[in-house]
Protein backbone atom coordinates (compact mmCIF):
# COMPACT_ATOMS: atom_id res chain seq x y z
CA UNK A 1 0.00 0.00 0.00
CA UNK A 2 2.65 2.48 0.92
CA UNK A 3 5.16 1.78 -2.27
CA UNK A 4 1.71 2.59 -4.33
CA UNK A 5 0.71 5.25 -2.49
CA UNK A 6 4.27 7.01 -3.13
CA UNK A 7 4.14 6.17 -6.92
CA UNK A 8 0.75 8.09 -7.09
CA UNK A 9 1.83 10.49 -4.98
CA UNK A 10 5.27 11.05 -7.28
CA UNK A 11 2.96 10.90 -10.62
CA UNK A 12 1.36 13.85 -8.86
CA UNK A 13 3.85 16.52 -7.89
CA UNK A 14 5.15 15.41 -11.48
CA UNK A 15 2.29 16.14 -13.01
CA UNK A 16 2.23 20.00 -13.20
CA UNK A 17 5.84 19.74 -14.52
CA UNK A 18 4.94 17.33 -17.55
CA UNK A 19 2.27 19.46 -18.19
CA UNK A 20 4.03 23.20 -18.42
CA UNK A 21 6.95 20.99 -20.49
CA UNK A 22 4.25 19.79 -22.74
CA UNK A 23 2.67 22.92 -23.16
CA UNK A 24 5.60 26.01 -23.15
CA UNK A 25 8.16 24.89 -25.22
CA UNK A 26 7.30 24.98 -28.33
CA UNK A 27 10.32 25.76 -30.78
CA UNK A 28 9.50 29.97 -30.97
CA UNK A 29 9.36 30.39 -27.19
CA UNK A 30 12.56 31.89 -25.39
CA UNK A 31 13.06 31.41 -21.64
CA UNK A 32 14.37 34.59 -20.00
CA UNK A 33 15.33 34.38 -16.11
CA UNK A 34 17.41 35.68 -13.74
CA UNK A 35 18.46 39.16 -11.89
CA UNK A 36 14.87 41.02 -10.57
CA UNK A 37 16.90 43.94 -11.35
CA UNK A 38 16.94 43.68 -14.92
CA UNK A 39 13.63 41.47 -14.99
CA UNK A 40 11.64 44.84 -15.45
CA UNK A 41 13.65 46.20 -18.05
CA UNK A 42 13.48 42.79 -19.75
CA UNK A 43 10.14 42.38 -19.71
CA UNK A 44 9.63 45.49 -21.28
CA UNK A 45 11.62 44.64 -23.89
CA UNK A 46 10.20 41.16 -23.99
CA UNK A 47 6.88 43.25 -24.52
CA UNK A 48 8.34 45.27 -27.15
CA UNK A 49 9.53 42.34 -29.46
CA UNK A 50 5.98 40.45 -29.20
CA UNK A 51 4.40 43.45 -30.62
CA UNK A 52 6.26 43.07 -33.63
CA UNK A 53 6.46 39.60 -33.61
CA UNK A 54 3.20 38.30 -32.69
CA UNK A 55 4.52 34.64 -33.57
CA UNK A 56 7.08 34.14 -30.68
CA UNK A 57 6.61 34.16 -27.03
CA UNK A 58 9.37 35.14 -24.30
CA UNK A 59 8.83 34.58 -20.88
CA UNK A 60 10.33 36.54 -18.04
CA UNK A 61 11.08 35.50 -14.44
CA UNK A 62 13.15 36.20 -11.64
CA UNK A 63 14.99 34.50 -9.30
CA UNK A 64 18.33 36.23 -8.93
CA UNK A 65 21.15 36.82 -10.84
CA UNK A 66 23.46 33.51 -10.33
CA UNK A 67 20.31 31.49 -10.18
CA UNK A 68 19.51 32.58 -13.56
CA UNK A 69 23.05 31.88 -14.68
CA UNK A 70 22.42 28.29 -13.16
CA UNK A 71 19.36 28.03 -15.22
CA UNK A 72 21.30 29.00 -18.59
CA UNK A 73 24.06 26.15 -17.30
CA UNK A 74 21.14 23.24 -17.20
CA UNK A 75 18.84 24.43 -19.83
CA UNK A 76 16.20 25.60 -17.85
CA UNK A 77 16.04 28.73 -19.10
CA UNK A 78 17.69 30.45 -23.21
CA UNK A 79 18.67 33.15 -21.58
CA UNK A 80 20.21 34.23 -18.18
CA UNK A 81 19.89 37.78 -17.17
CA UNK A 82 22.82 39.22 -14.79
CA UNK A 83 23.42 42.43 -12.60
CA UNK A 84 26.90 41.49 -11.98
CA UNK A 85 29.97 40.91 -14.08
CA UNK A 86 30.66 36.35 -14.44
CA UNK A 87 32.57 35.11 -11.85
CA UNK A 88 35.47 33.05 -13.08
CA UNK A 89 34.03 29.64 -12.79
CA UNK A 90 31.33 31.21 -15.17
CA UNK A 91 33.47 32.53 -17.98
CA UNK A 92 33.01 29.44 -19.89
CA UNK A 93 29.00 31.16 -21.11
CA UNK A 94 28.06 33.39 -23.67
CA UNK A 95 27.54 37.21 -22.31
CA UNK A 96 26.61 40.42 -23.57
CA UNK A 97 26.08 43.42 -21.58
CA UNK A 98 22.80 45.10 -22.52
CA UNK A 99 22.71 48.29 -21.00
CA UNK A 100 24.59 49.63 -17.44
CA UNK A 101 22.93 50.32 -14.49
CA UNK A 102 23.43 53.40 -11.87
CA UNK A 103 22.88 52.04 -8.73
CA UNK A 104 21.43 55.42 -6.35
CA UNK A 105 21.56 56.47 -2.79
CA UNK A 106 17.99 57.59 -2.55
CA UNK A 107 16.80 59.21 0.59
CA UNK A 108 13.25 61.06 2.36
CA UNK A 109 12.55 64.06 0.08
CA UNK A 110 11.33 65.60 3.50
CA UNK A 111 15.60 64.76 4.56
CA UNK A 112 17.49 68.26 3.76
CA UNK A 113 20.72 66.03 3.05
CA UNK A 114 21.78 66.11 -0.53
CA UNK A 115 24.71 65.24 -1.03
CA UNK A 116 27.07 62.82 0.31
CA UNK A 117 30.90 61.59 -0.63
CA UNK A 118 31.36 57.80 -1.01
CA UNK A 119 33.23 57.71 1.95
CA UNK A 120 30.29 59.23 3.87
CA UNK A 121 27.96 56.50 2.32
CA UNK A 122 30.68 53.82 3.58
CA UNK A 123 30.81 55.27 6.83
CA UNK A 124 26.89 55.19 7.40
CA UNK A 125 26.51 51.89 6.52
CA UNK A 126 29.08 50.29 8.50
CA UNK A 127 27.49 52.06 11.03
CA UNK A 128 30.17 54.66 12.23
CA UNK A 129 27.98 57.56 11.36
CA UNK A 130 24.55 56.77 13.19
CA UNK A 131 22.94 60.37 13.32
CA UNK A 132 21.68 62.69 10.42
CA UNK A 133 23.86 65.43 12.22
CA UNK A 134 26.77 64.10 11.29
CA UNK A 135 26.56 64.14 7.47
CA UNK A 136 24.67 68.01 8.05
CA UNK A 137 21.05 66.51 8.65
CA UNK A 138 19.22 66.75 11.50
CA UNK A 139 19.33 65.28 14.99
CA UNK A 140 18.14 62.09 13.96
CA UNK A 141 19.21 58.32 14.38
CA UNK A 142 19.92 56.87 10.30
CA UNK A 143 17.97 54.04 9.65
CA UNK A 144 19.88 51.64 7.43
CA UNK A 145 18.22 49.80 4.34
CA UNK A 146 20.11 46.68 2.36
CA UNK A 147 19.12 44.40 0.15
CA UNK A 148 19.41 40.47 1.32
CA UNK A 149 22.05 38.47 0.77
CA UNK A 150 22.66 37.45 -2.66
CA UNK A 151 21.04 40.26 -4.12
CA UNK A 152 23.39 41.51 -7.03
CA UNK A 153 22.56 44.75 -6.16
CA UNK A 154 23.47 44.53 -2.86
CA UNK A 155 26.59 42.43 -4.14
CA UNK A 156 27.50 45.75 -6.78
CA UNK A 157 26.65 47.95 -3.79
CA UNK A 158 28.99 45.91 -1.27
CA UNK A 159 31.81 46.00 -3.74
CA UNK A 160 31.77 50.20 -5.35
CA UNK A 161 30.77 51.54 -1.87
CA UNK A 162 31.78 48.88 0.77
CA UNK A 163 34.78 47.52 -0.41
CA UNK A 164 36.18 45.40 2.76
CA UNK A 165 33.65 46.70 4.88
CA UNK A 166 30.45 45.05 6.36
CA UNK A 167 27.31 46.43 6.05
CA UNK A 168 25.84 46.57 9.36
CA UNK A 169 24.12 44.03 11.23
CA UNK A 170 21.14 46.23 11.96
CA UNK A 171 20.61 47.27 8.70
CA UNK A 172 16.82 46.62 7.59
CA UNK A 173 16.66 44.30 4.79
CA UNK A 174 14.26 44.00 2.04
CA UNK A 175 13.81 41.74 -0.76
CA UNK A 176 13.36 43.90 -3.72
CA UNK A 177 14.35 47.93 -5.41
CA UNK A 178 10.56 47.92 -4.63
CA UNK A 179 10.53 47.33 -1.06
CA UNK A 180 13.54 49.79 -0.10
CA UNK A 181 11.86 52.67 -2.09
CA UNK A 182 8.70 51.75 -0.02
CA UNK A 183 10.63 51.84 3.40
CA UNK A 184 12.65 54.94 2.35
CA UNK A 185 9.73 56.90 1.03
CA UNK A 186 7.38 56.78 4.45
CA UNK A 187 10.55 57.00 6.41
CA UNK A 188 12.03 60.40 6.45
CA UNK A 189 15.17 59.19 8.23
CA UNK A 190 16.18 56.13 6.00
CA UNK A 191 18.43 55.72 3.58
CA UNK A 192 18.45 52.92 0.73
CA UNK A 193 20.30 52.32 -2.76
CA UNK A 194 18.48 50.88 -5.46
CA UNK A 195 18.53 51.01 -9.51
CA UNK A 196 17.95 54.15 -10.86
CA UNK A 197 15.65 53.93 -13.08
CA UNK A 198 13.23 52.43 -10.08
CA UNK A 199 14.10 55.81 -8.65
CA UNK A 200 10.83 58.04 -8.87
CA UNK A 201 9.99 61.53 -7.40
CA UNK A 202 8.76 59.69 -3.80
CA UNK A 203 12.75 59.68 -2.96
CA UNK A 204 15.65 61.80 -3.66
CA UNK A 205 18.62 60.42 -4.93
CA UNK A 206 21.97 61.75 -3.78
CA UNK A 207 24.63 63.68 -5.23
CA UNK A 208 27.58 61.03 -5.35
CA UNK A 209 30.41 64.18 -3.98
CA UNK A 210 28.90 66.88 -6.13
CA UNK A 211 28.30 64.66 -8.57
CA UNK A 212 23.91 64.15 -10.14
CA UNK A 213 22.96 60.30 -10.66
CA UNK A 214 21.73 61.89 -14.26
CA UNK A 215 23.00 59.67 -17.86
CA UNK A 216 25.71 62.57 -18.89
CA UNK A 217 27.48 62.10 -15.48
CA UNK A 218 27.36 58.42 -16.07
CA UNK A 219 28.00 58.68 -19.43
CA UNK A 220 31.38 60.63 -18.84
CA UNK A 221 32.31 58.09 -15.93
CA UNK A 222 31.52 61.31 -12.99
CA UNK A 223 29.10 58.87 -11.36
CA UNK A 224 31.17 55.68 -10.66
CA UNK A 225 28.30 53.92 -8.80
CA UNK A 226 27.69 51.62 -12.17
CA UNK A 227 27.05 48.31 -12.89
CA UNK A 228 26.49 46.18 -16.14
CA UNK A 229 23.11 44.75 -16.58
CA UNK A 230 24.12 40.94 -18.87
CA UNK A 231 22.42 38.70 -20.99
CA UNK A 232 23.77 35.45 -20.54
CA UNK A 233 23.58 32.18 -23.02
CA UNK A 234 25.13 28.87 -23.22
CA UNK A 235 26.87 29.70 -26.71
CA UNK A 236 26.84 32.22 -28.91
CA UNK A 237 23.12 31.99 -29.73
CA UNK A 238 21.28 31.21 -32.91
CA UNK A 239 17.33 31.39 -34.26
CA UNK A 240 15.05 32.69 -31.83
CA UNK A 241 17.54 33.93 -28.81
CA UNK A 242 19.54 35.58 -31.29
CA UNK A 243 16.62 37.43 -33.10
CA UNK A 244 15.80 38.28 -29.80
CA UNK A 245 19.16 39.40 -28.78
CA UNK A 246 19.28 41.55 -31.64
CA UNK A 247 16.62 43.32 -31.10
CA UNK A 248 17.65 44.55 -27.64
CA UNK A 249 20.97 45.39 -28.96
CA UNK A 250 19.19 47.84 -31.66
CA UNK A 251 18.97 51.57 -31.35
CA UNK A 252 15.19 51.65 -30.84
CA UNK A 253 15.11 49.21 -27.49
CA UNK A 254 18.38 50.93 -26.31
CA UNK A 255 16.27 54.29 -27.02
CA UNK A 256 13.55 52.70 -24.89
CA UNK A 257 16.17 51.34 -22.21
CA UNK A 258 17.75 54.94 -21.90
CA UNK A 259 13.95 56.39 -21.57
CA UNK A 260 13.55 53.69 -18.70
CA UNK A 261 16.60 55.27 -16.62
CA UNK A 262 19.19 52.81 -17.90
CA UNK A 263 22.33 53.43 -19.80
CA UNK A 264 22.40 52.08 -23.57
CA UNK A 265 25.40 50.53 -25.06
CA UNK A 266 24.90 52.44 -28.62
CA UNK A 267 26.89 55.37 -27.66
CA UNK A 268 30.03 53.20 -26.65
CA UNK A 269 29.71 50.89 -29.61
CA UNK A 270 29.74 53.82 -32.07
CA UNK A 271 32.07 56.31 -30.49
CA UNK A 272 34.99 53.29 -30.67
CA UNK B 1 -21.32 -10.23 -1.38
CA UNK B 2 -20.68 -7.66 -4.29
CA UNK B 3 -21.63 -4.84 -1.87
CA UNK B 4 -19.37 -6.46 0.55
CA UNK B 5 -16.50 -6.11 -2.19
CA UNK B 6 -17.58 -3.05 -3.27
CA UNK B 7 -17.56 -1.94 0.12
CA UNK B 8 -13.73 -3.48 0.16
CA UNK B 9 -12.79 -1.60 -2.71
CA UNK B 10 -14.06 1.50 -1.54
CA UNK B 11 -12.31 1.05 1.97
CA UNK B 12 -8.69 0.49 0.64
CA UNK B 13 -9.17 3.42 -1.96
CA UNK B 14 -9.75 5.77 1.01
CA UNK B 15 -6.70 4.26 2.88
CA UNK B 16 -4.32 5.19 0.37
CA UNK B 17 -5.69 8.41 0.12
CA UNK B 18 -5.35 9.26 3.68
CA UNK B 19 -1.53 7.55 3.86
CA UNK B 20 -0.82 9.30 0.63
CA UNK B 21 -1.71 13.13 2.58
CA UNK B 22 0.48 11.59 5.34
CA UNK B 23 3.13 11.06 2.97
CA UNK B 24 3.72 14.17 1.89
CA UNK B 25 4.85 14.95 5.01
CA UNK B 26 7.04 12.42 5.13
CA UNK B 27 8.62 13.37 1.99
CA UNK B 28 8.51 17.32 2.85
CA UNK B 29 10.16 16.17 6.06
CA UNK B 30 12.89 13.99 4.44
CA UNK B 31 13.57 16.44 1.94
CA UNK B 32 13.96 19.39 4.45
CA UNK B 33 16.43 17.19 6.88
CA UNK B 34 17.97 15.81 3.92
CA UNK B 35 18.97 19.30 3.09
CA UNK B 36 19.89 20.98 6.08
CA UNK B 37 21.29 18.45 8.16
CA UNK B 38 24.66 17.87 6.24
CA UNK B 39 25.04 21.81 6.89
CA UNK B 40 24.46 21.97 10.47
CA UNK B 41 26.63 19.24 10.26
CA UNK B 42 29.34 20.47 8.71
CA UNK B 43 29.60 23.92 10.86
CA UNK B 44 28.22 22.05 14.19
CA UNK B 45 24.67 22.46 15.94
CA UNK B 46 26.26 24.58 18.45
CA UNK B 47 27.63 27.36 16.23
CA UNK B 48 24.72 26.85 13.94
CA UNK B 49 22.18 27.16 16.78
CA UNK B 50 23.70 29.69 18.92
CA UNK B 51 26.08 31.34 16.41
CA UNK B 52 25.07 35.39 16.55
CA UNK B 53 26.32 35.95 12.89
CA UNK B 54 24.29 35.65 9.84
CA UNK B 55 26.92 36.89 6.98
CA UNK B 56 26.04 33.93 4.29
CA UNK B 57 28.53 35.42 1.77
CA UNK B 58 31.38 35.23 4.32
CA UNK B 59 30.33 31.77 5.83
CA UNK B 60 28.64 32.81 9.05
CA UNK B 61 25.79 30.82 9.36
CA UNK B 62 24.37 31.47 13.56
CA UNK B 63 20.45 31.88 13.56
CA UNK B 64 20.82 32.64 17.45
CA UNK B 65 18.99 36.39 16.51
CA UNK B 66 16.60 34.78 14.15
CA UNK B 67 15.68 31.67 16.79
CA UNK B 68 15.52 34.85 19.59
CA UNK B 69 13.58 37.35 17.05
CA UNK B 70 11.27 34.45 16.45
CA UNK B 71 10.40 33.71 20.20
CA UNK B 72 10.15 37.78 20.87
CA UNK B 73 7.59 38.41 18.06
CA UNK B 74 5.42 35.44 19.65
CA UNK B 75 5.61 36.26 23.22
CA UNK B 76 4.37 39.84 22.11
CA UNK B 77 1.38 38.37 19.71
CA UNK B 78 0.98 36.40 23.15
CA UNK B 79 0.91 38.95 25.53
CA UNK B 80 -1.67 41.00 23.30
CA UNK B 81 -3.61 37.90 22.01
CA UNK B 82 -4.50 35.38 25.45
CA UNK B 83 -6.13 38.01 27.09
CA UNK B 84 -8.37 39.62 23.97
CA UNK B 85 -8.85 35.56 23.30
CA UNK B 86 -9.42 34.53 26.83
CA UNK B 87 -11.91 37.32 27.60
CA UNK B 88 -13.30 36.75 24.02
CA UNK B 89 -14.39 33.28 24.14
CA UNK B 90 -16.01 33.59 27.92
CA UNK B 91 -18.04 36.16 26.50
CA UNK B 92 -19.00 34.15 23.40
CA UNK B 93 -20.32 30.92 25.51
CA UNK B 94 -21.08 32.49 28.62
CA UNK B 95 -23.40 36.02 27.66
CA UNK B 96 -23.70 36.82 24.42
CA UNK B 97 -27.26 37.28 23.66
CA UNK B 98 -28.01 35.03 19.97
CA UNK B 99 -27.67 38.14 17.39
CA UNK B 100 -24.20 39.47 18.77
CA UNK B 101 -23.05 35.92 19.02
CA UNK B 102 -23.59 35.65 15.39
CA UNK B 103 -21.80 38.54 14.70
CA UNK B 104 -19.01 37.87 16.41
CA UNK B 105 -18.79 34.58 15.38
CA UNK B 106 -18.66 35.60 11.69
CA UNK B 107 -16.39 38.72 12.30
CA UNK B 108 -14.26 35.93 13.77
CA UNK B 109 -14.37 33.72 10.86
CA UNK B 110 -13.45 36.61 8.34
CA UNK B 111 -10.55 36.95 10.90
CA UNK B 112 -9.23 33.80 10.10
CA UNK B 113 -9.84 34.02 6.07
CA UNK B 114 -8.21 37.17 5.91
CA UNK B 115 -4.76 36.04 3.79
CA UNK B 116 -1.78 36.93 5.65
CA UNK B 117 -0.46 39.97 2.84
CA UNK B 118 -3.34 41.70 3.61
CA UNK B 119 -2.53 41.75 6.85
CA UNK B 120 1.19 42.38 6.34
CA UNK B 121 0.25 45.31 3.68
CA UNK B 122 -1.84 46.79 6.46
CA UNK B 123 0.36 46.84 9.15
CA UNK B 124 2.84 48.09 6.54
CA UNK B 125 0.57 51.01 5.64
CA UNK B 126 -0.89 51.99 8.83
CA UNK B 127 0.79 50.42 12.08
CA UNK B 128 4.06 51.17 10.93
CA UNK B 129 4.07 55.03 10.62
CA UNK B 130 1.82 55.08 14.10
CA UNK B 131 4.71 53.55 15.71
CA UNK B 132 7.07 55.20 13.87
CA UNK B 133 5.55 58.71 14.93
CA UNK B 134 4.60 58.13 17.97
CA UNK B 135 7.31 55.65 19.58
CA UNK B 136 10.21 56.13 17.46
CA UNK B 137 12.95 53.88 15.53
CA UNK B 138 12.46 52.46 12.64
CA UNK B 139 8.61 51.16 12.72
CA UNK B 140 9.79 48.28 11.03
CA UNK B 141 9.86 46.25 14.46
CA UNK B 142 8.93 43.26 16.97
CA UNK B 143 5.83 45.82 18.32
CA UNK B 144 4.45 46.35 14.78
CA UNK B 145 5.09 42.92 14.09
CA UNK B 146 3.53 41.21 17.24
CA UNK B 147 0.28 43.73 17.46
CA UNK B 148 -0.47 41.88 13.61
CA UNK B 149 0.28 38.53 14.75
CA UNK B 150 -1.76 39.14 17.98
CA UNK B 151 -4.70 39.62 15.54
CA UNK B 152 -4.02 36.59 13.54
CA UNK B 153 -3.78 34.42 15.93
CA UNK B 154 -7.19 35.27 18.22
CA UNK B 155 -9.55 33.13 15.59
CA UNK B 156 -7.82 30.23 16.88
CA UNK B 157 -7.55 30.73 20.22
CA UNK B 158 -11.18 31.85 20.53
CA UNK B 159 -12.80 29.37 18.73
CA UNK B 160 -10.32 26.39 20.47
CA UNK B 161 -11.27 27.87 23.62
CA UNK B 162 -14.91 28.76 23.44
CA UNK B 163 -15.40 24.93 22.65
CA UNK B 164 -13.92 23.99 25.22
CA UNK B 165 -15.64 25.66 27.62
CA UNK B 166 -18.92 24.68 26.01
CA UNK B 167 -18.06 20.90 26.28
CA UNK B 168 -17.48 21.19 29.90
CA UNK B 169 -20.77 19.41 31.94
CA UNK B 170 -23.87 21.67 32.58
CA UNK B 171 -23.17 20.00 35.92
CA UNK B 172 -20.40 22.29 36.93
CA UNK B 173 -21.91 25.98 36.07
CA UNK B 174 -25.11 24.63 37.90
CA UNK B 175 -23.17 23.74 40.86
CA UNK B 176 -21.25 26.52 40.93
CA UNK B 177 -24.37 28.86 40.95
CA UNK B 178 -26.56 26.71 43.48
CA UNK B 179 -24.00 27.11 46.01
CA UNK B 180 -24.49 30.82 45.68
CA UNK B 181 -21.39 31.73 43.17
CA UNK B 182 -21.57 34.65 40.97
CA UNK B 183 -21.76 34.72 37.56
CA UNK B 184 -18.20 36.19 36.96
CA UNK B 185 -17.49 33.61 40.26
CA UNK B 186 -18.22 30.90 38.06
CA UNK B 187 -16.65 31.52 35.40
CA UNK B 188 -13.16 32.67 37.07
CA UNK B 189 -13.04 30.12 39.77
CA UNK B 190 -15.40 26.94 38.50
CA UNK B 191 -15.06 27.09 34.21
CA UNK B 192 -11.87 28.69 32.99
CA UNK B 193 -9.83 26.13 35.20
CA UNK B 194 -12.12 23.06 34.28
CA UNK B 195 -11.62 23.79 30.69
CA UNK B 196 -7.97 25.12 31.78
CA UNK B 197 -6.24 22.15 29.30
CA UNK B 198 -8.63 23.16 26.07
CA UNK B 199 -7.52 26.68 26.73
CA UNK B 200 -3.83 26.05 26.87
CA UNK B 201 -3.89 23.63 23.93
CA UNK B 202 -5.61 26.72 22.02
CA UNK B 203 -3.05 29.18 23.36
CA UNK B 204 0.09 26.57 21.69
CA UNK B 205 -2.13 26.41 18.52
CA UNK B 206 -1.91 30.17 18.44
CA UNK B 207 1.75 29.88 19.40
CA UNK B 208 2.71 27.86 16.32
CA UNK B 209 0.35 30.23 14.11
CA UNK B 210 2.60 32.79 14.73
CA UNK B 211 6.09 31.04 14.71
CA UNK B 212 4.88 29.85 11.05
CA UNK B 213 3.75 33.42 9.61
CA UNK B 214 5.59 34.50 6.90
CA UNK B 215 4.70 37.06 4.57
CA UNK B 216 3.08 39.82 6.92
CA UNK B 217 6.20 39.06 8.79
CA UNK B 218 8.68 40.04 5.77
CA UNK B 219 6.69 43.11 5.34
CA UNK B 220 6.50 44.37 8.88
CA UNK B 221 9.55 43.24 11.27
CA UNK B 222 12.25 44.91 8.69
CA UNK B 223 13.93 41.64 8.92
CA UNK B 224 17.56 42.92 10.28
CA UNK B 225 19.89 40.38 11.58
CA UNK B 226 20.98 41.77 14.48
CA UNK B 227 20.24 40.20 17.94
CA UNK B 228 16.75 42.54 19.14
CA UNK B 229 17.07 44.48 22.42
CA UNK B 230 13.81 46.50 22.69
CA UNK B 231 10.42 45.98 21.41
CA UNK B 232 11.21 48.75 19.28
CA UNK B 233 14.14 47.03 17.09
CA UNK B 234 13.73 45.39 13.94
CA UNK B 235 13.67 41.76 13.87
CA UNK B 236 14.37 38.74 11.77
CA UNK B 237 12.03 35.12 11.85
CA UNK B 238 13.42 31.77 11.04
CA UNK B 239 10.73 31.71 8.63
CA UNK B 240 11.08 35.42 7.12
CA UNK B 241 14.76 34.24 7.05
CA UNK B 242 14.03 31.65 4.75
CA UNK B 243 11.41 33.61 3.09
CA UNK B 244 13.25 36.52 2.46
CA UNK B 245 16.64 35.24 1.16
CA UNK B 246 15.97 32.04 -0.77
CA UNK B 247 15.34 33.36 -3.88
CA UNK B 248 19.13 34.06 -4.42
CA UNK B 249 20.92 31.31 -2.52
CA UNK B 250 22.75 28.79 -3.58
CA UNK B 251 25.68 26.13 -1.96
CA UNK B 252 25.74 26.43 1.65
CA UNK B 253 23.59 29.52 1.95
CA UNK B 254 20.66 27.51 0.38
CA UNK B 255 21.34 24.47 2.51
CA UNK B 256 21.35 27.01 5.85
CA UNK B 257 18.01 28.32 4.95
CA UNK B 258 16.84 24.67 5.00
CA UNK B 259 18.91 24.10 8.12
CA UNK B 260 16.56 26.71 9.44
CA UNK B 261 14.05 24.79 8.48
CA UNK B 262 15.14 22.06 10.22
CA UNK B 263 14.92 24.08 13.48
CA UNK B 264 11.69 25.53 12.54
CA UNK B 265 10.07 22.26 12.01
CA UNK B 266 11.44 21.11 15.03
CA UNK B 267 9.94 23.67 17.30
CA UNK B 268 6.59 23.28 15.71
CA UNK B 269 6.30 19.44 16.08
CA UNK B 270 7.16 20.04 19.34
CA UNK B 271 4.61 22.39 19.59
CA UNK B 272 1.99 20.73 18.03
CA UNK B 273 2.20 17.53 20.39
CA UNK B 274 2.50 19.00 23.41
CA UNK B 275 -0.86 20.42 22.12
CA UNK B 276 -2.06 17.34 21.23
CA UNK B 277 -0.87 15.86 24.76
CA UNK B 278 -3.10 18.41 26.48
CA UNK B 279 -6.24 18.11 24.69
CA UNK B 280 -5.96 14.28 25.29
CA UNK B 281 -5.60 15.25 28.62
CA UNK B 282 -8.63 16.86 28.55
CA UNK B 283 -11.03 14.27 27.28
CA UNK B 284 -9.64 11.26 29.02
Amino acid sequence: MHIKASHLLCFLLLLPFLLTVGCHRSKADITVAGSTSVEPFAELLAEEYMHHRPRSHIYVQGGGSTAGIQAVRTGAAHIGMSSRHLISKEQDLYSVIIAQDAIAIIVNPNNPVRDLTLVQVREIYSGKIRNWKEVGGKERPIILVTREEGSGTREAFQKMVMGKEEIALEALVQDSNGAIRQVVTGDPYAIGYISLGIVNERVRALKISGVEPALENIQTGRYQLVRPFLFVMREEPSGEAKAFLDFVMSPEAQRLLSTEGLIPMISKSSGG
Amino acid sequence: MRVELKEKFIEKILLLIAFSSISILALIAFFIFGEGLPLIWKIGPKSFLLGQRWVPSQGSFGILPMIVGSFWVTFGALLLGIPLGLACSVFLSEWTPPWAGMILRSGIQVLAGIPSVIYGFWGLIVLVPLVRNFLGGPGLSILSGSLILSIMILPTIISISEDSIKALPPSYKAGALALGATHWETIWRVLIPAARSGIVASIILGMGRALGETMAMIMILGNAVKMPSSFLDSARTLTTNIGIEMGYAIGDHRQALFATGVVLFLIIMLLNSLALVLSRRRTA
